[in-house]
């Protein structure tokens, strides 16, 4: 459960993968979007290609949402048990089991289940959890923010330390200070999150007592309350993020120093400032982006492990809670808002690597 | 030496020794007379209770999923959350097992123990200020039996006929005469509410000595005091507050760091390192709960009584209490029955560890080839490591045991009561009469041995009526031998509930009916400054 894959990062070597070139997809270049109007779609791409990209990522969004509902629910069936004998477990008994069947309406086929579903999550209803009749949206809007609380915090401190610590690294490219850098965010990256949570929790809050323990945070909390409950939860998902996206920095801006026409820049007499921010930077810029979004779609969905650790309330404990009983509702809606989130942060990293790089608006 | 001691003081802790005994055993060591006056003066001034402060709890087993509905109430912290709002008409009593009165007074069966008069108590409130009536009760108890009820009671209560109201009294029938119907109403699901809670299930309004001021399923619940109660010997904390923890170590280092006064499911694993806290105090207490490797009497190779005893031999009890259980538990003895239990029949020899036995019922089964155990972690906690060093104890008197580890998603469904032969555990339940019809009753639907002895069930049945206690006893001494010699259950432990505190945590009651003081844990301790 630790974060995306992380890249190699050696000085001189290309960001390898298309995801993290920052490149977009390419919108159409052959016009296989049909024959009505192919031309007119094929002009409005080369005017206005961002808007055209935007357009095509939100169809495009739909359709795999769509996709991402059918396979969860698809998942849910295929796991052993059905909510009524899971949210039982072994104290259930026959009657009960088939009571809780007819309520939910289990009896019936899947497809028929899956369109009820279906009709009501295009109008916005998401409908109630069957364990604890509770209104979905409801729910996952206190856990949402919660997550979206820590995530918020998180990257705050997380991204222009990179960034920073990334730049350092160049400046101090293969001397100590870029050495001791590199040691410590791959030791943080390399112990397993939940051991990093441990390690703090044992430190600052058992032994020296100065932290916030457990994180729970709850409704009659105070911002400062808060701010208090998630320090050490902030720490560790700090320390776990910071790695890839300092030594994509640092590969990045590396790379790009050492190729040919910032060598002509230099030649031609340019001032290092007008370098780096007319000609280096607008290039490094765009997988740097990327590495970001990744990370920051990470820090919202993909961190219930220090979210058990911790004990904080956010969007992944509740969605393994709804699994572990097959609480359907509740798993498509977590399902759903989790993939809009990393679509909407791929779609958001490609726009501003195009706006930061023109060169990527007409893809050949 | 030490060791001694401290297994002597502990008695005293969980008053099972008293100041005499204490005194001669620890004599008889050699133990300084002075630790057991200051021992005994601790716990004296221990009895005066309190009043006052917060009380935080840090609970494992609950889930964003839980339900509102004590009818649906099913895990661990929602067990303390109803104890809490809620009572039930009759209580157990914590070292006898007993049925003590609650919302009922008093109750009279009939000579048949088929009907049951139970006298409501006067003059309690509701949480939102409305008397209790027998009306009331009534509903609750209609609507934990009803044919769409979806109760965990549902098994408890269908054995009742007839609900109704005799003036003031409440008159139950029953289907067939049970001696221990008072104990049935204890159950934790069968919390009275008003008008039986069918106009909302989900309010959280009851009798009980603490309401609920908020709740959040999966993250805490916060309760004030109900100064209504209409008891005065308990509810001794001012507010209490509940707080999810399902991570082991996380509870722990809540505790340890003086964040909470209180947490459930201590593993026994870490118990030894978290007893070096100087504020911690470990809370075990006996209970019924057990773990257990079960065989399909009916299923070959298993029908074979004479492989069954080779099994059963083959198991090394007191290893595993000692692995498995961290020494927190006691050996079992291959029928699901305790002394904790009312009637408990003693004096049945303590089957022990046999190679020789084991490999001289093995040859006689004539079985060949090795054994296929199914289990699982989810079967019990260490349900893995059990199974292999059952491997190892068997592998010495010749039996091979091909261990094998299934999934823990679905285990419930697909191995358990499924497979002829795996792993699993049992809760315990209030009386022998429903751990015997729960379980191995030839037509319950969780005879997960597939024990189908008439015999056997007819002595179930008439034991269940029988009002003598003596010839129930003897009764249920000839049920336990027939499961041990006969059945298909092999029962090396029994687990205590391991739970610690801190040492500011007061008049803790170590409560034989079920885990964290059979759930009043909040309600019965106080805090001391």
């Amino acid at each position: 459960m630790t974060g995306p894959v992380l890249t190699d990062g050696t000085a001189g070597e290309q960001p390898r993968s298309a995801d993290l070139s920052g490149v977009p997809a390419k919108p159409n270049p052959t016009g296989a979007d049909g024959e009505i109007g192919g031309t007119f779609w094929r002009r409005f791409v080369f005017r206005r290609p961002l808007v055209a990209l935007i357009v095509q990522r939100l169809g495009l969004s739909v359709g795999l949402l769509f996709a991402v509902s059918l396979m969860i629910f698809g998942g849910i069936e295929a796991l052993p048990g059905d909510f009524a004998t899971t949210y039982l477990g072994q104290s259930a008994t026959p009657q009960a089991v088939e009571n809780i069947r007819k309520d939910l309406g289990l009896d019936r086929p899947w497809s028929e289940r899956y369109l009820n579903w279906l009709g009501g999550a295009v109008k916005g209803d998401f409908g109630t959890s069957w364990a604890s009749k509770n209104s979905v949206s409801e729910q996952i809007g206190n856990r949402l923010g919660n997550s979206l609380f820590l995530a918020f915090f998180a990257a705050l401190i997380s991204v222009p330390l990179a960034v920073g610590l990334g730049m350092l690294a160049v400046q101090f490219r293969n001397r100590m200070p870029d050495k001791i850098i590199n040691v410590i965010s791959l030791a943080a990256i390399s112990l397993p999150e939940f051991f990093i949570g441990y390690l703090l929790i044992m430190f600052f809050a058992v032994k020296w007592g100065v932290a916030t323990f457990p994180a729970t945070v709850y409704e009659s909390m105070s911002f400062t309350e808060r701010l208090s409950a998630i320090a050490l939860p902030v720490a560790t998902l700090v320390l776990v993020v910071l790695a890839h996206m300092m030594r994509m920095t640092r590969a990045a801006i590396l790379n790009v120093m050492s190729s040919a026409y910032v060598e002509t820049a230099e030649l031609k007499g340019l001032s290092t400032f007008r370098i780096i921010a007319r000609h280096a930077a607008p290039n490094a810029v765009a997988p740097v982006i990327n590495v970001i979004a990744l990370n920051l779609a990470y820090l919202v969905v993909g961190v219930v492990v220090v979210e058990v650790v911790f004990v904080y309330p956010g969007m992944g404990q509740y969605m393994v809670d709804a699994v572990t009983v097959r609480d359907m509702p509740v798993v498509q809606a977590c399902g759903l808002i989790f993939a809009a989130f990393y679509i909407f942060l791929n779609m958001a990293a490609d726009i501003l690597a195009i706006l930061a790089n023109p060169r990527l608006r007409h893809p050949r | 030496m030490s060791d001694y001691k401290d297994y002597l003081t502990r008695q005293v802790m969980l008053g099972k020794m008293n100041r005499r005994e204490f005194l001669g055993r620890a004599a008889a060591f050699g133990i300084a007379a002075s630790t057991a006056g200051t021992l005994f003066a601790t716990s004296a001034a221990a009895q005066e209770p309190k009043r006052g402060g917060h009380l935080k709890l840090g609970l494992e087993g609950a889930a964003a999923t839980d339900s509102r509905d004590p009818a649906k109430a099913l895990s661990q912290f929602m067990f303390v959350v109803g104890r809490n709002w809620g009572d039930m008409l009759v209580e157990s009593h914590p070292t006898t097992g007993a049925p003590i009165p609650a919302l009922a007074e008093s109750w009279e069966p009939s000579a048949d123990a088929a009907t049951w008069t139970f006298t409501i108590r006067k003059g309690v409130k509701f949480h939102d200020g409305k008397e209790l009536t027998v009306d009331d009760v009534i509903k609750t108890l209609q609507r934990h039996t009803d044919d769409k009820s979806e109760s965990g009671a549902l098994g408890v209560m269908k054995s009742i006929k007839e609900i109704k109201a005799d003036g003031d009294k409440l008159v139950l029938t029953l289907t067939e005469g049970n001696a221990d119907m008072p104990l049935l109403l204890s159950d934790y699901h069968l919390i009275i509410q008003p008008n039986g809670g069918l106009d909302n299930p989900d309010a959280m309004i009851g009798t009980g000595p603490y309401k609920v001021a908020s709740f959040e399923p999966g993250v805490r619940a916060t309760f004030e005091k109900n100064a209504d109660d209409w008891r005065t010997d308990r509810g001794y904390v001012d507010s209490i507050e509940l707080i999810a923890m399902n991570d082991a170590t996380a509870r722990i280092a809540a505790l340890s760091s003086g964040q909470v006064h209180y947490i459930n499911r201590v593993d026994p694993k870490t118990v030894s390192l978290l007893k070096r806290a100087p504020t911690v105090e470990i809370l075990n207490t006996s209970g019924r709960g057990h773990y257990v490797f079960i065989m399909h009497c009916n299923t070959a190779p298993f029908d074979n009584n004479d492989l069954r005893m080779a099994l059963k031999y083959a198991m090394d009890r007191e290893t595993m209490v000692q692995r498995i259980l961290g020494g927190y538990g006691k050996v079992g003895n291959d029928f699901p029955i305790n002394d904790t239990y009312a009637l408990f029949p003693e004096g049945i020899e303590q089957r022990a560890y046999d190679p020789d036995k084991a490999a001289f019922h093995y040859k006689k089964s004539g079985h060949s080839g090795p054994v296929l155990l199914r289990t699982s972690d989810v079967a019990f906690p260490g349900a893995v490591d059990a199974a292999v060093l059952y491997q190892e104890s068997a592998k010495k008197a010749g039996i091979e045991i091909e261990v094998k580890r299934e999934p823990g998603d679905g285990y419930w469904t697909n191995v358990w009561n499924v497979q002829p032969f795996s792993t699993s555990y049992w809760g315990g339940r209030p009386t022998q009469d429903q751990m015997y019809s729960t379980a191995y009753l030839s037509n319950a639907d969780w005879n997960d041995t597939r024990f189908q002895r008439p015999d056997f069930d007819k002595l179930l049945l008439e034991a269940r009526s029988e009002l003598d206690e003596a010839k129930r006893k003897d009764m249920y001494r000839t049920m336990a031998m027939m499961v041990r010699d006969e059945g298909g259950l092999i029962l090396p432990m029994f687990n205590d509930f391991v739970n610690a505190a801190t040492k500011q945590v007061k008049g803790y009651v170590h409560d034989i009916g079920n885990d964290m003081s059979n759930g009043y844990v909040a309600t019965r301790v106080w805090l001391d400054a």
